[in-house]
């Protein structure tokens, strides 16, 4: 390993920027001349539009333009799309209603967008937009997932009888329920696994500029997959043909999946701009704003059943899950509760026999889409507190219960498609077990109740499928878009390095690790490396950065590059060094003959292969750039084991939690640092959805949870100190041997703190979040039992 | 609209507000500085955390023209001399951000902390004083430790 190479725990590369206040973000940049646009939102969550009215508006000072669907419709704006197809269990596709970019003639969700306003100022379009007067009907709406489908529920869009928009299936009906009517032990569970809103820090912003001269619109937008953006903006939108947009997402403050999708508002921008004469045209979201129009994560409603033998060996599972995907189908929302989710309820464990229904219903919310981890959390969320539970009923040690099932021989096929590569389920049991000193835990526990206190400790053995994915896998799944990443590597005449790569960072500090592993490869120190990334005009094509992808298949993609810019350059140097090309060596950045003591530094022979002078161009082309596409022949499987440890206040129902071990299998590790990074903020996210966040409707579909001073936040004393170690079985289906680290504590943590929790208060089930107030309810028992 | 002045960085600056303008806005559109974020509508998450006349304060919950006069240190005026301030630099050692979005008023927020509680602070201190500032990314273990380093060397 070099200083600078793969391993290295290097600081980062991109942070000068933002410790000193000069990151670029969205909303840092300023066009000349640009207007604001501000958006009309209903205030209802079902509504019939009577009328909209824009007149007093278009009057208003500084006003440019107001536009509304009719005005959308006309100019042949098309509407948002999602890009997966799902089936219904009777072969029928998926009832996907229209979602255009303005409502027409309906609203479906408090803060769908129904009008826009473009002013000089972002003031003088708020106080514009105010005037604008529309005439609503009111109509039931329906927020619950679980009442969705219920007989004379309001009805979201005309296509979706019942509000149901599939009824899909995976795994093998009639062996499972084989399976049940034999075992020794069945263990059911009611779960919810609550809504939640991703608040990446920066809200989202766009700047839609039109150029009259050329017809021609460039796009800034928090994007973390701006070609994906432009694709589809392009072709499905119509706003403009691929080579006459350019998309350009720059520094992009926190993603978590929210910034994947495609949303109404950039399109607007783009639109807006044109309609304004050219006019740079900025948008920034108000927090409450997002909270209106960010997808949403999570929301399930799940019945889980597990089947033991009489040795406790699991041998079904069976899972029914109502997934609410709100008014709307966001770009990949139908994904996140079928195939992301389902094809991990095997979880570590050989379980031959899994059945499980999914059914997706519109309700009148925001829509619900792919937030960290996206389907993986609520799957481990079902099969973890399932395992716990399951070890209690049957009187077993939770961690000897979950070794007793462990999957120990690879590959293994489970029943829902998913064939897992590698893993050492038991190493990592194993090394947490130690970490928290599982054996004292009982004198812990007893300390504790001294002051009166109620000690738990959880587990959550989590598994993953990340590097997202193999292409023509997804597209026999249903998948719009092949999922491969894209890389050019451009070699300097001085020998300094540019890596074009077509993953996003926005947070994930790729600027470092991607040259890290330049470094590794070339000899060269990462400061001679860039990594330009984010721009549709510079990098060719990319699909972006989401489902821990950009590591396994982007820097896959930069290795393939590397490959061949060695191989050209072997070339170059054979020729100067006067040597036959199978002699030349290249190591530690730098290049010999065999047996001899010629030698080349990597920059000597980049800058041979530019001044060309020295091997017959007929034969070798000048020049050293290097492009490769990357598409994965498998995902892979990050897995770990979890273990939370925390007190709860027998008085108030306050919850601590008070150590947190991870012990985490990502493969080989390019930057421990980062990847600690990774997990804390994971763990954090999840740490949040178990004890403090929820979006909350009421039964009419108002948005109680509408800011920070409703949707709790974790904040830096909600966390105890995390303690973190790794294992590691490298990941066969990539040369570099990584797995993706970016949503393992999202996925681990909340099993890991209910089964604490309600180990510490000896019930079945508390709702998340487990707010004082619910715990305090769910100790209902012990304080009768006091009395 | 009134004319206000004040020092921001060091320099002596001036300019039109709007009795509604917050000093967030004079700072990130009058002034060109954009170092300094917005992040809720609600004094929650405190990504606009500057200093006025030396006390942390949340830009966005300021008026501008309440301002006039006073003695602004935002985090582009923090290094000096081209030498990054500890803090920034405990920031980056620690590996205290990722996306940085709410990296500025971290750091002004923990320059703040030890301003008033001292350069020796405990990890529950920290935690504690970060109430009103939110991260998203790194679930506050280093940013934690940062500000604890930070300090030390302050």
């Amino acid at each position: 390993m070099s200083e600078t190479g793969i391993g290295a725990r290097l600081v980062r590369k991109e942070d000068h920027r933002f410790i000193t206040g000069k990151g670029r973000y969205t909303d840092d940049i300023n066009l000349p001349g640009q207007a604001f646009a501000y958006f009309v939102r209903s205030p209802h969550a079902h509504a019939e539009i009577k009328k909209i009215d824009t007149k007093a508006a278009a009057k208003a000072p500084g006003v440019l333009c107001v536009l509304t669907g009719d005005d959308a419709a006309k100019d042949g704006v098309g509407g948002l799309i999602c890009g997966w197809m799902i089936h219904s269990k009777d072969g029928s596709p998926m009832k996907a209603g229209p979602h255009p970019v303005l409502a027409q003639g309906k609203v479906r969700h408090v803060g769908d967008q129904v009008a826009v306003v473009v002013a000089r100022t972002r003031d003088q379009a708020k106080a514009a937009a105010a005037l604008v007067n529309v005439t609503y009907k009111p109509l039931d709406a329906v927020a619950d997932p679980a009442k969705a489908q219920k007989r004379g529920a309001p009805k979201v869009h005309d296509v979706a009888a019942n509000n149901t928009v599939f009824e899909w299936e995976i795994g093998n009906k009639d062996a499972t329920e084989a399976a049940f009517s034999k075992a020794a032990h069945v263990t059911k569970l009611q779960l919810v696994n609550n809504r939640l809103a991703p608040n990446a820090m920066e809200p989202r912003a766009a700047i839609g500029s039109y150029d009259a001269g050329e017809d021609h619109f460039t796009l800034y937008t928090t994007s973390q997959n701006p070609h994906v953006a432009r694709l589809v903006i392009s072709a499905f939108i119509g706003i403009a043909p691929e080579h006459k947009l350019r998309v350009i997402a720059p520094d992009v403050g926190g993603g978590f999946g929210s910034k994947i999708f495609i949303y109404a508002e950039e399109v607007v921008c783009l639109w807006a701009s044109k309609r304004a004469g050219g006019v740079p045209v900025k948008w920034v979201a108000e927090r409450s704003e997002s909270f209106l129009t960010d997808a949403h994560g999570r929301d399930h409603v799940t019945t889980a059943e597990l089947a033991t033998d009489a040795n406790g060996k699991v041998t079904g599972l069976r899972v029914k899950t109502i997934a609410n995907m709100g008014s709307y189908l966001s770009t990949f929302a139908s994904s996140v509760p079928t195939y992301l989710y389902a094809t991990l309820l095997s979880g570590q464990y050989n379980i031959p026999n899994i059945y499980a229904e999914v059914d997706a219903v519109y309700t009148n919310t925001t829509p619900v889409d792919a937030y960290r981890g996206a389907g993986r959390p609520e799957a481990t969320y079902v099969v973890e507190r399932l395992m716990e539970t399951a070890a209690r009923e049957l009187g077993m040690d939770p961690a000897e219960f979950r070794r007793k099932n462990f999957i120990t021989q690879f590959p293994h096929q489970t029943p829902v498609i998913m064939c897992y590569d590698a893993g050492d389920y038991g190493a990592s049991l194993d090394k947490a077990l130690e970490l928290i000193d599982y054996a004292g835990f009982a004198k812990r526990k007893a300390a504790a109740a001294k002051k009166g206190k109620l000690r738990g400790i959880g587990f959550s053995n989590y598994i993953e499928a990340c590097g997202i994915a193999p292409s023509a896998a997804v597209g026999s799944l249903g998948a719009g878009v092949g999922l491969w990443e894209s890389a050019e590597v451009r070699v300097n005449p001085v020998g300094t390095v540019e890596i074009l790569t077509g993953s996003h960072s926005h947070g994930q500090g790729h600027e470092t690790t991607f040259a890290q592993l330049v470094s590794e490869r070339l000899g060269i120190s990462t400061e001679q490396v860039s990594i330009v990334h984010g721009d549709t005009d510079k990098v060719q094509f990319g699909m972006g950065t989401y489902g821990s992808r950009s590591g396994a298949v982007g820097m896959t993609a930069i290795s393939k590059a590397l490959d061949k810019i060695e191989a050209k350059a072997k070339k170059v140097a054979a020729h100067v060094m006067e040597a036959s090309e199978s002699d030349v060596e290249f190591k530690n950045g730098s290049f010999s003959v065999k047996g001899t003591d010629k030698k080349m530094a990597f920059g000597e022979v980049a800058l041979a292969a530019y001044v060309a002078h020295k091997f017959p161009t007929s034969e070798v082309e000048p020049g050293l750039k290097e492009g490769a596409f990357h598409d994965p022949t498998n995902f892979t499987f990050p897995a770990g084991c979890h273990i939370c440890e925390l007190e709860v206040d027998a008085e108030t129902g306050v919850t601590e939690v008070v150590d947190w071990v991870a012990v985490d299998d990502f493969g080989n590790i390019i930057n421990p640092m980062i990847v600690e990074g990774q997990v804390h903020g994971g763990i954090a996210q999840g740490v949040g959805q178990a004890l403090t966040e929820g979006v909350v409707y009421d039964d009419g579909g108002q948005l109680l949870t509408g800011s920070y001073m409703d949707y709790c936040m974790p904040r830096a004393d909600n966390l105890p100190p995390l303690r973190l170690d790794f294992t590691k079985t490298e990941c066969p289906s990539n040369p570099l041997g990584i797995k993706g680290c970016g949503e393992a504590g999202a996925i681990a943590a909340p099993a890991a703190l209910m089964n604490a929790l309600t180990d510490a208060l000896g019930v079945k089930d508390v709702p998340m979040p487990a707010s004082p107030q619910t715990v305090w309810k769910a100790m209902a028992h012990l304080r009768e039992a006091a009395e | 609209m009134p004319a206000i002045s004040m020092t921001v960085n060091g320099e002596k600056v001036c300019g039109e507000v709007e009795g509604r303008t917050l000093l967030v806005e004079f700072i990130r559109n009058t002034l060109g500085k954009t170092g300094t974020h917005v992040g809720c509508d609600t004094s929650q998450c405190g990504a606009c955390v500057v200093h006025v006349n030396g006390k942390a304060v949340k830009s966005c919950t300021a008026l501008a023209i309440a301002c006039d006069g006073a003695d602004v240190t935002t985090i582009e005026g923090i290094a000096k001399d081209g030498k990054l301030h500890p803090m920034q630099e405990a920031f980056r050692e620690n590996h205290g951000l990722q996306c940085g979005f709410c990296t500025p008023g971290m750091i002004m927020s923990g320059i703040d902390i030890v301003k008033r509680k001292g350069k020796k602070l405990k990890e529950e201190t920290i935690r504690e004083e970060l109430e009103g500032n939110i991260c998203r990314c790194t679930g506050y273990h280093n940013i934690v430790k940062a500000i604890q380093a930070g300090a030390a060397k302050m």
